[in-house]
């Protein structure tokens, strides 16, 4: 075989090296870039035919990203157009579901979606799963963000179809999540990225089309295989909504306040100290209340990580945190903040949390600040599932960070309504005791016992500090010793550890 | 004590209870429990307000409660402000603990 | 018997008909609590919030903060139920609202007595408070406050104050300023301690700061609140700077000091010091370590 200019390539050599034989192109395409975006291969013209064009089969795994938390539109619309167009079998793997997918019910009880992954799940769709009110053919699996982003990464979950929602995106799939106006205006697509980079076919979908070159991106177009404009992908005034709020609840400001004295008692509150603040009114409030120390005592720190809020941006534009690594934006500040500060830097979830490598952001991090529904006298940790047995919550990053953070701070209230807070056993084990450190409520600190040397500092700065024991009993005495939850004998959901382990099972509630 | 009417007490805020008595046929305390906290605590709030109803001296007493969370104490000063109201009493019992 | 002095900066109100907010109101750490039978509580559930009150005081530990009840007026259906069931009940302090001459108090404590008497409970026991809420009660204010050997303090309030004064509440509190001095000179003359309204804003932060500043100049001894938020604050106003404990702390040492040589005359630098001087300095410690600035160690290595 001879090429152009007359060498010989032989058959041997092709097949000793895996090569084939170059063919020239039959004509270069001499349209003019505006051309070429209106008849350019990506684009479609409607969310089936990009469904179709991406080879959608029954049985396959979709996903999503969960970054409109309760303002997502994206998955109702993509489920219900796949479910209109005859398909069954269908596995959901979103980053997360929330109290906006309860039409999620109709679409498991037709057929069309038979197995579910995600980081958590509320509402009416928690309820129906916990109760058995729907058949999935296999229970639900509750990954970690880390966890489900490491999955991803070595195959251990299989994305055939990712649909993403985007605030914006060129014609060629270069999207954002911050270069846009108003509504969809998500922030960090952190968890997306992952997803958009290892699924097999990529669909985008957005409101707003943007120019070429749409950059910098979130998602480069070489990760994507269509796009499609609808009319809305979400409403991001829901993000901001309960456990990411700014609070104002005196009962949380109160456990913040003692957590922030913790921290700052604890040995880690140095110059270039690392900190994370998870979901939740009083894990979030904690900022408040160390950022006057800091400014004060000339303490910066090198960066802050995770969900992202109003509170951390603050934080980084009076220069008291060098770096913001944002996975995910809790509010619209955070959003702005991406687009207009060189040092507020959007990362995927493998760059936030991979178990696997050590360049990962948590194995940096000095000090993480967690909620929690409730925490045993081991220190283990439920985040997922309700005082009833039903699930009402995700895991989020807690147990990765929690793992991997010098110092793991939980905060809860002792006592929610008459739900005691501290108790025997958690009802489901997330975040496992050995690793959380701190835990703060609004009647007094627990150290862990294997952390006896921060337990002393927080003694000698005169904390409040207890045993756990102690604080159960507190509970007990004011609410009463609660009797065992009854469940029924079917395995709804299994938890697994960051790095893809079983953990635990969830099993349906008694109706 | 004995109930001349139906007695209501409580609210449906969180932390309170809700709840009405009223007359029966037959002898004993029937009650219809419906609770945030069912699982924890439904036995115990059921206990409670047996307690409270026998220390009240009345019987034949149906009791419809709707619970947001509402501690022991809340459910006995409910259900005696109930059964009070009912018996158009002012037997409150105080006592010294 | 309850202590009659104590440290009183913040009383937080509670409604005497909401239990959500009676479970733990003691853990924001105001000095007292003040459960509400009175205004909050509409006339159809008197009754029930009665028994609630009494029910959450004779179970939930509340630990070492005091416990006051604002009652109805005895001149109201409500009254006597009111002081029989609270005095049963333990609460340390019943609040007479709208008090406007010494026979009030005085006919509040016959039935205190009487109740008292009846259910076994040393009379005394339980002591008294007197809200002054209108021009006549101003004017008798010295009269109320030496009214009874129960009554712990004396309280200014504004907002029924003001409506009978036919003027509106400002923000510099001029309307006030009368009736404030008026009452803390009473308490002061009678030696028990003046209480200030509340501030009913829960979100204007500032203001708040500002009426605690003005009263503490004035000489009151606290200031009531209506929500957790506001505690911090006004404790903040209260609490003594770091200057003047510093101060108190070289006086306590000479105090100590004196006693070590078995002298009664403390002195200071060369100087002797006075003893109003060491009693605001004690009452600066004390202050400092209620609001956990310094520790008893350290008051006891002075």
């Amino acid at each position: 075989m001879k090429n152009a200019i007359g060498h010989e390539l032989s058959p041997e050599l092709m097949k000793s090296l895996g090569l084939e034989l170059h063919e020239t192109a039959e004509k270069k395409d001499t349209a003019t870039l505006h051309e070429r975006l209106e008849h350019n291969g990506k684009l479609m013209p409607s969310l089936e035919d990009a469904i179709r064009a991406a080879g959608l089969k029954d049985g396959m795994t979709i996903s999503f990203h969960h970054h409109f938390r309760d303002g997502d539109y994206v998955l109702n619309n993509v489920v219900a157009t796949i479910s209109k167009m005859g398909y069954k079998d269908i596995t959901v793997a979103s980053s997360s579901l929330s109290n906006a997918h309860g039409p999620l019910v109709q679409y498991i009880k037709d057929g069309t979606v038979t197995a579910l992954q995600s980081s958590g799940c509320r509402g009416k769709l928690a309820d129906a799963i916990s109760k058995c009110e729907v058949e999935l053919k296999k229970p639900v699996i509750f990954r970690s963000h880390g966890g489900r982003a490491a999955a991803i990464a070595n195959g251990s979950l299989h994305i055939d179809i990712a649909f993403l929602g985007v605030a914006s995106c060129d014609a060629l799939g270069n999207a954002s999540g911050t270069n846009a106006e108003g509504e969809s205006m998500c922030g960090s697509l952190g968890y997306a990225r992952v997803d958009a980079r290892y699924a097999d076919k990529v669909v985008l979908l957005t409101e707003r089309l943007a120019a070429y070159p749409n950059l910098p991106a979130s998602i480069p177009a070489t990760d994507v295989d269509y796009v499609v404009k609808v009319d809305a992908i979400g409403d991001s005034s829901k993000i901001s909504s309960g456990a990411t709020r700014y609070t104002k609840n005196p009962r949380d400001l109160m456990i913040a306040e003692t957590a922030a004295k913790a921290i700052m008692a604890s040995g880690y509150f140095k110059d270039g100290f690392s900190i994370q603040t998870g979901s939740g009114g009083a894990a979030l409030a904690v900022t408040r209340f160390i950022e006057g120390e800091m400014g004060e005592k000339g303490i910066t720190a090198d960066f802050a990580l995770g969900g992202i809020t109003s509170q951390i941006v603050k934080l980084h534009e009076q220069g008291l945190v060098k770096k913001v690594l944002d996975v995910q934006g809790f509010d619209g500040e955070a959003a702005r903040s991406i687009r207009d500060n060189a040092n507020h830097v959007e990362i995927d979830g493998n760059q936030y949390a991979s178990p696997f490598n050590e360049g990962s952001a948590i194995h940096q991090l000095d000090v993480v600040i967690l909620s929690a529904l409730e925490i045993d006298t081991q220190f283990n940790v439920n985040v997922l599932t309700g005082s009833d047995g039903i699930i009402r919550g995700a895991i989020g990053g807690h147990p990765d960070t929690a793992a991997c953070a010098a110092l793991t701070v939980i905060v809860s209230p002792l006592i929610r309504g008459r739900i005691p807070c501290v108790v025997d056993h958690v009802g489901c084990l997330i975040t496992e005791g050995s690793v959380c450190d701190v835990l703060v409520t609004d009647v007094g600190i627990a150290v862990n016992p294997n952390r006896p040397e921060v337990e002393e500092r927080l003694r000698a700065a005169g904390l409040n500090v207890k045993t756990i024991q102690q604080l159960r009993d507190e509970a007990y005495a004011v609410v009463g010793k609660p009797d065992a939850l009854e469940f029924g004998d079917k395995v709804v959901a299994v938890v697994t550890d960051p790095k893809g382990k079983a953990l635990d099972v969830i099993y349906n509630v008694k109706a | 004590m004995e109930l001349l009417k139906a007695g209501m007490a409580g609210t449906v805020e969180s932390g309170d209870i809700l709840v009405e008595v009223e007359k029966t046929g037959a002898s004993g305390v029937e009650i219809a429990l419906d609770s945030t906290v069912m699982g924890l605590y439904g036995r115990r709030i059921r206990e409670v307000i047996e307690q409270t109803v026998a220390e009240c001296g009345v019987s034949g007493v149906k009791v419809t409660a709707s619970d947001k969370g509402a501690l022991d104490c809340t459910i006995r000063a409910r259900v005696k402000t109930a059964i009070l109201r009912a018996c158009d009493s002012s037997d409150y019992g105080w006592t010294v603990k | 018997m309850h202590e009659k002095q104590r440290l009183r900066r913040t009383m937080m109100f509670i409604p005497g008909n909401n239990p959500g907010m009676m479970r733990d109101a003691h853990i924001y750490g105001s000095d007292s609590l003040m459960f509400d039978l009175e205004d909050s509580v509409s006339m159809a559930e008197k009754d029930a919030a009665r028994m609630l009150v009494y029910n959450a005081l004779k179970t939930i530990d509340y630990g070492t903060t005091e416990l006051v009840v604002r009652i109805n007026p005895l001149d109201t259906p409500y009254g006597r139920a009111d002081i029989e069931a609270m005095v049963c009940a333990g609460a340390h302090v019943l609040r007479m609202p709208k008090t406007e001459r010494a026979e009030d108090i005085i006919e509040c404590e016959k039935v205190i007595e009487e109740m008292e008497i009846k259910h076994g409970i040393p009379v005394g026991t339980t002591l008294m408070m007197a809200a002054i809420e209108g021009a006549l009660g101003v004017i008798n204010a010295y009269a109320i406050a030496t009214a009874s050997k129960r009554l712990i303090g004396i309280a200014l309030g504004a907002e029924d104050f003001c409506a009978n004064m036919k003027c509106q509440r400002t923000l510099s509190g001029a309307e006030l300023q009368l009736a404030r001095q008026t009452i803390v000179l009473a308490a002061r003359a009678a030696g028990i301690d003046a209480l200030d309204t509340v501030y009913s804003d829960v979100n204007n932060e500032e203001q708040l700061l500002y009426e605690a500043r003005l009263i503490k100049d004035l000489g009151f001894d606290g200031k009531s609140v209506i929500n957790p938020r506001q505690i911090a604050p006004v404790h903040s106003v209260f609490n003594p700077t770091q200057k003047d404990i510093d101060k108190a702390k070289k006086i306590v040492a000479a105090i100590k000091e004196a006693e070590a040589r078995g002298s009664g005359v403390i002195s200071l630098n060369g100087k002797m010091v006075d003893k109003p001087v060491v009693i605001r300095a004690q009452r600066v410690i004390e202050l400092a370590l209620v609001s956990g600035i310094i520790t008893k160690e350290e008051v006891e290595s002075l």
